[in-house]
Order: C-alpha cells, then sequence, then structure tokens
C-alpha cells in the first residue's frame, strides 16, 4: 500500500471484474450474487481514475458524492478514509454500490468511457463500504448541538432513511414511522437477498439508531395517528416517504388465480419473510416448476431470479417490447441469463388460464412487433394479428409497476396528489402543498432507483432544515413556498 | 413497543379470547377494523379482527379459533407474553348510521367480529336483531354480549342442540317474511354462511354487507394478496374492505384462494404439534 502512482505511461489497466459466484451453483441459493474487489483489485481499479480536474461524475450522482476524492483516497491506500469520503454526502454506500444504476449515472459520463470503459465507480463504493465495516467499523460523523427541533419521518426505505441521517446529524430530533415490523423498507421487503444482503441493510439502520434515530415500527402513520396528529403532538415537520406500495395488475382475465402473485407480494413472502426458508419460517410461497414473470424493470429481473432459487425448473420473463427497451439494468439482465432466466420478448398476456381447482395451468399471449415511437420515446408495440399461442405455467408474478400507496394520501385530505394519486411535491425541496410537510421517492415519483429516492430524502431534509432553523431555501425558489 | 397479553381465556373448544397492550390501536379502533400479527420472529402475519377495545386501558381485544400453526402458536401463549408484533388499525370502518332495522348475522367464530359492528349499530339508533348459529351448543361464543345489545336475539344450530334446528339462512328468511323485515343484514362468518345469506337477501332484495377474511400479508395494499372480485372489479381486501356488498362478491373465487396454501398450513400445523410434544416433555 506504499507505492505512489506515477504519471502512468498510457498502460491501458482493463476494467476490473468482481469476482462472482458460479452462475448454475448461485441460481439455486440466496447468497449474494459478486463477492466484491479484493484491496489489490480495488486499488488496480482506482488507478484508473484519472482524476479529472472538473469531474462529470459528481454531477451524475443524485446525491454529489465526491467520486474523484474517494477514489483518490483509495489510491492511497486509505479505505477507511474513502469511506468518511462517501459518507459525507451518503449515507448510505453499502446500499448505493450494490443497487445504484450507475451505469446511467456517474459511470456513464465518466471521461473514460468515451475511448475505454469508465471507472467502475459503484464496485469501488461497495469494496471501501464493505471494508469499513469489516475493519473497525462506523466512526461517529460530527453532529450538530440539538436544536430541540422534532422531525417525523413516514416510511423507512431509502428515502427516509437518508433523510432521517442527514437531519439527526444537524442536530433535531427524529423519529421513523414504519408499518412493517422490521425496517429497511424496498430494501427489506423488495430487493432479495442475493442482490443486496439484509445484514448490510440491517447495518446501516443500526448506525442510524446509534446517531439517535428513534425508529418504531408497526406503525402505520394515517391509521395510528395522520399527519396531522403527528404535527398536533409536536412534530415541527414530516417528511413523507411512502414508496410505491400498491401495485398493478394488468387487467386480464385470470389476474386472481391461485399462483398468480404481484412482483410485490412474491418478493416480500420471500425476502421480508424468508418463505425460502419454509418451514423454518411459517410464511409459505408457491414453489412453482414453470414460473413466468411478466414486465422488464429490475423487480422483474429480481423476481424471475428468485422463483429460479426457489426451485423452479423453469423460469421465464415476458416482456411486451424488444431486449433493447428493457428497463432493468444491464448487469442484472446479465445475471439473470447466465443464471438461466428465459426471455419472451415482444409477447403480450392475454389471459390466465386455470384448472378447475383455481390454479395457474398457462398463459395465453400474443406475440407483438415493434411500430411508431410512443409518448415515452420507445417504440411502440403492436399486436401481430393471428400470432397467439399458449405457454403453459404453473405460477405467474406481475411486475408491471406500483401506484402510490393510498393510507397517507387518503387521510392527509389538505396535501394535494396528482391525478395517479401520487403526492405532488417541488422535486427541488420536496415540499407539499400542506405547510410543514415534505415528500419524496417514489410516493411523489412512480416507481424510480434507490439513489433517487436518497437524493430526494437528501434534498428534503435540508429544505426542512432550513425552515426548523429560519432559512430560505435558495434560489431558485419553488413557486409553491408556504408561508 | 410490548404488546403484552394481558389475559386469556378460552370461550370454547379452540376457541380464545386474548386482551393485549396496544394502547395506539385500541385508541383508533372503530368497527369493522382488523390487525395483523405476527407471533414470533419466525411467525407469519395474519389478519385477525379486532373484537373490541379499550382507549382508556390501553388494550384490544383478539378473539381466534385454532385452525392452524399461527393460531395454535398465540393460543400457547400466556398472561405476560408479549406478542412480536401488532399493527392496525386496518381496513376501512364499517359504514355505521341509523338504517332502521339491521340484522346481525353471525355464524360460528364470525360472531366475535361482528360483536363491535352490532354495538355500533345498537349504539346509532336501529333496531338491532342478532341471527347467531353455530354447528352445535358447545361451539357459541359471546352470546350473553350480543343479547345485551341486540332488541331481538334468535339462536341456531345445525345439530339442533340449541335454539332452532336449522342454518342461520333459515331463520333469516323467516324474519325477513315477517313484519320485522330488515333494512340492512351484516353477516359475518364462515365462507359458504356469507355466500347463503347473500344469496337469500340478493332474492329478497335486501342489502347485505359481508367482512371477508381473505388471506393477507402486509395489510396495507402494498401485495395486492387479498384481492377479490366485487362486480366488475378488483378490491383489495385489506384497504378497500374488508366489507364488501354480499350481492356482488365472488365468493367462489375467494374460496378457492383460501385453499390455496392448504398443504403448506398442513406442514406447518403437523411440524408445529410435533415440537409442542417434545416440548412438554411428551405426556
Amino acid at each position: 500500500m506504499t507505492d505512489k502512482p506515477k504519471k502512468p505511461k498510457k498502460e491501458k489497466i482493463p476494467r476490473q471484474k468482481m469476482p462472482e459466484q458460479d452462475p448454475i451453483e448461485r441460481g439455486r441459493n440466496f447468497d449474494e450474487v459478486p463477492f466484491g474487489y479484493t484491496p489489490e483489485l480495488a486499488q488496480l481499479e482506482a488507478k484508473r481514475c484519472i482524476q479529472c480536474k472538473k469531474p462529470k461524475c459528481i454531477t451524475g450522482c443524485p446525491v454529489g458524492v465526491d467520486i474523484p476524492g474517494f477514489i483518490k483516497l483509495i489510491q492511497d491506500g486509505d479505505f477507511l478514509g474513502a469511506a468518511r469520503k462517501i459518507k459525507e454526502d451518503n449515507s448510505l454506500p453499502a446500499i448505493c454500490g450494490r443497487v445504484c444504476p450507475q451505469e446511467e449515472q456517474c459511470e456513464q459520463v465518466c471521461i473514460l468511457g468515451k475511448k475505454q470503459e469508465s471507472v467502475a465507480i459503484g464496485n469501488l463504493e461497495r469494496f471501501v463500504a464493505d471494508y469499513e465495516r469489516a475493519h473497525g467499523g462506523f466512526q461517529m460523523p460530527e453532529m450538530s448541538s440539538a436544536t430541540g427541533k422534532k422531525v417525523a419521518i413516514v416510511g423507512s426505505g431509502p428515502a427516509g432513511l437518508t433523510a432521517a441521517g442527514e437531519l439527526v446529524k444537524k442536530g433535531h430530533q427524529v423519529t421513523i414511522f414504519e408499518a412493517f415490523h422490521k425496517t429497511g423498507g424496498v430494501l427489506v421487503y423488495g430487493i432479495p437477498e442475493f442482490r443486496l444482503p439484509k445484514a448490510i441493510v440491517q447495518e446501516e439502520v443500526d448506525y442510524l439508531v446509534q446517531l439517535g434515530v428513534e425508529i418504531q415500527t408497526n406503525f402505520i402513520v394515517g391509521k395510528m395517528d395522520t399527519i396531522d396528529e403527528l404535527l398536533e403532538q409536536g412534530y415541527d415537520a414530516v417528511f413523507v416517504g411512502t414508496g410505491a406500495g400498491l401495485p398493478w395488475f394488468m387487467g386480464i382475465p385470470g389476474e386472481r388465480l391461485n399462483g398468480v402473485y404481484s412482483a410485490n407480494e412474491y418478493l416480500t413472502r420471500s425476502n421480508l419473510m424468508k418463505a425460502y426458508a419454509f418451514p423454518e419460517y411459517d410464511t409459505p410461497i408457491a414453489r412453482g416448476n414453470t414460473v413466468v414473470t411478466i414486465g422488464g424493470g429490475n423487480v422483474a429481473m429480481d423476481s424471475a431470479r428468485t422463483a429460479l432459487r426457489l426451485g423452479a425448473e423453469e423460469s421465464w420473463i415476458v416482456y411486451r417490447r424488444s431486449r433493447t427497451e428493457l428497463p432493468a439494468r444491464t448487469a442484472e439482465v446479465h445475471h439473470a441469463e447466465e443464471e438461466g432466466i428465459n426471455f419472451n420478448f415482444l409477447t403480450l398476456p392475454l389471459k390466465i388460464e386455470g384448472d378447475e381447482t383455481g390454479r395457474v395451468k398457462g398463459m395465453e399471449c400474443q406475440k407483438m412487433k415493434l411500430g411508431e415511437p410512443d409518448a415515452s420515446g420507445r417504440r411502440r408495440p403492436v399486436p401481430i394479428e393471428g400470432s397467439e399461442f399458449f405457454l403453459p405455467c404453473d405460477t405467474v408474478i406481475v411486475a408491471i409497476g406500483n401506484g402510490p400507496n393510498p393510507i397517507v394520501p387518503r387521510t392527509t385530505p389538505d396535501m394535494e396528489t396528482n391525478r395517479r394519486g401520487n403526492i405532488i411535491a417541488v422535486y427541488e425541496w420536496g415540499r407539499t402543498s400542506k405547510p410543514k410537510v415534505w415528500a419524496g421517492g417514489d410516493i411523489v415519483t412512480g416507481a424510480a432507483t434507490v439513489i433517487m429516492a436518497m437524493g430526494a430524502g437528501k434534498k428534503a431534509s435540508a429544505s426542512i432544515h432550513r425552515e426548523l432553523m429560519g432559512l430560505p431555501d435558495p434560489e431558485p425558489e419553488p413557486e409553491e413556498e408556504d408561508k | 413497543m410490548n404488546y403484552k397479553i394481558v389475559k386469556k381465556e378460552a370461550l370454547g373448544e379452540d376457541v380464545f379470547r386474548m386482551r393485549v397492550e396496544a394502547p395506539k390501536i385500541a385508541r383508533k379502533h372503530r368497527p369493522g377494523q382488523f390487525v395483523v400479527l405476527r407471533v414470533n420472529e419466525t411467525g407469519e402475519r395474519v389478519p385477525l379482527t379486532i373484537a373490541d377495545s379499550d382507549s382508556e386501558a390501553g388494550l384490544i381485544t383478539l378473539i381466534f379459533q385454532v385452525v392452524g400453526k399461527t393460531t395454535m402458536l398465540l393460543s400457547d401463549q400466556n398472561v405476560g407474553d408479549a406478542i412480536s408484533d401488532v399493527c392496525g388499525p386496518l381496513g376501512t370502518p364499517t359504514h355505521i348510521e341509523n338504517f332502521g332495522k339491521v340484522a346481525c348475522v353471525g355464524g360460528g367464530i364470525g360472531i366475535a367480529p361482528l360483536y363491535p359492528i352490532a354495538k355500533g349499530i345498537k349504539k346509532a339508533g336501529n333496531r338491532l336483531i342478532n341471527i347467531l348459529g353455530a354447528r352445535t351448543k358447545e361451539l357459541f361464543i359471546l352470546e350473553d354480549e350480543m343479547a345485551e345489545i341486540a332488541d331481538r336475539q334468535l339462536i341456531c344450530t345445525d345439530d339442533g342442540s340449541y335454539g332452532t334446528h336449522g342454518l342461520v339462512t333459515d331463520v333469516l328468511k323467516d324474519v325477513i317474511e315477517s313484519d320485522d323485515r330488515p333494512d340492512l343484514v351484516i353477516a359475518i362468518g364462515p365462507l359458504p354462511m356469507m355466500k347463503f345469506v347473500s344469496k337469500l337477501t340478493k332474492e329478497y332484495e335486501v342489502p347485505t354487507w359481508v367482512s371477508l377474511n381473505s388471506i393477507m400479508v402486509d395489510g396495507t395494499g402494498m401485495c395486492g394478496c387479498c384481492r377479490v372480485s366485487v362486480g366488475d372489479e378488483q378490491k383489495f381486501t385489506c384497504v378497500d374492505g374488508p366489507e364488501f356488498d354480499g350481492h356482488l362478491v365472488d365468493f367462489d373465487e375467494l374460496g378457492k384462494r383460501l385453499a390455496f396454501y392448504r398443504e403448506q398450513e398442513a406442514i406447518a400445523r403437523d411440524k408445529y404439534t410435533e415440537e409442542r410434544k417434545c416440548s412438554c416433555g411428551g405426556d
């Protein structure tokens, strides 16, 4: 760890891959897929960063991590310092290093990417976060003295956890209210163990608790106390980060047959309730032989890969557009393919059929072709007449997205929502139409990514802090500014 | 939070009543609502109707029948033990107003969730007619409590061991045809009972509500496990219900959905039955 990188003579180090579990073997277990970098690999990869004067990667990061800064520290062998550097802007690096779509953010704008492959920023972030956990653990960050102000955070997913971390560091008294029995939101119910080990989420939560954040589980805001009641009880501000908690179905016949799941239900049973360990754990789940997942996002990949690990002989993805339009991360699609997930592109489910007991026996589908681009800019899939076919299966997972959970909006009538039921918040600072209430994450944007939610949590927490301290939000001042 | 059991009593064979510390839930509970609970760390999340609540004492009452692993495990908890997780009150409360005459029809363990609703109905000034049924006399619960609030109470058993020999639908039919015809029927009990009550009242055009006991995971609309067909619509029992228009519910579909995990339920129950034998020294 002593060698100082001299100006390299154009020696081109290739982007370092993380070692990972064998695809066939891992397709039958729930252990994490990549093992992560060794210190040697991490330093080799870090050396690829040319430390741009005007780094684009920082602007590509929704929370503005000082990426060249932490990579420099890895180059110098100061892994703990690198972890601390990230934590100045991102309180959940072990999580982001794993689930952020870096290829669309920091790594997409990395200057190296123009001629060769970009620096593996995500892998490096993951490495230092894991290193910190394994060596000496967390350091208490600088904490401001107590302000005497109280903030309620509704939901303990990535938006809520981030907001809580930022606000507690500023000296506010923070309470997180979580409806489930476990903290972490989508990080614990949605994202599977093989992609994000739950022990990591738990450690991040424990860290917040060490900082003084109070957590109340089994607490459903809107049912126990409404937002108005929280305000009446003396909370000076409320942040709503309740997520995208209402699954969409397709509205085709057969969706209530046995063996049809929303991805939320399937993943919650497996991840949060540990149905994969039935009967050690009491929650059951259908262990299908042929499982079809409908959808093309990360949640669909997670579902199809979970099905495989639960023992499916065949796990299919059915997606109505083509491979190029898949919204899932390339790495996830790649992992799924390696493990043997089959893809049925340009396929539209028409009807799910069942046997006399009400159990799924197959799905009637139709082939599609790509037509003109639609509003999203993607080419619209058009049905091909006479191309109907029957896909036999015993389990169907519907992973076509989620709407906003209605409990908080329904019980907070003076907080404006849009036609879809999402809370309207000014993106920049997360202010809602209701005074003292901020919102961020999927409840505002509709289903997006972990880091987007974290970014929203961070921005809202900055705005909350300013309000509590009597400071104005800086320009550009949002129009819906409340007095 | 600590969900301590402060009182436990057997109401009948395999039927228990527990009072549990849950001040926040007790304060907000309205008739028709339920909780989702998880007995211990490895437990399943299951919905149970809140049978009563005492906001001053901070207690909720749960009444349950032992049918599977979770209820068996719950029945093994004693006063002083704590339930790992209880969350609620969930679901949309019963719409209560003065409808005129209301017949509350309860079957078996369904009388437990019916009780707080009947109480609310009576309090709103309705004439309350209770029609309560069970397979046999020993299985009756809350008979006295229900009688106390009723203007008229009719009892029947399948085997004729108590009250009228027959089904609640027979008794209800007589009431509808009499000059005590109800303006509204609220029926809670086993699925076939609710189905046949709804069929009967549809013929007689008496509005009818039923309370569904779908399988749930989170209970907050997040998973969609509890979806049911109501008329042409798909509804989530946990947030849109649990009460629906009985004339529109697809009971047969719900029946199949309730049976989906029967095999695993048997495995879990048998495994626990074995463990139970071992832990008490095999008596």
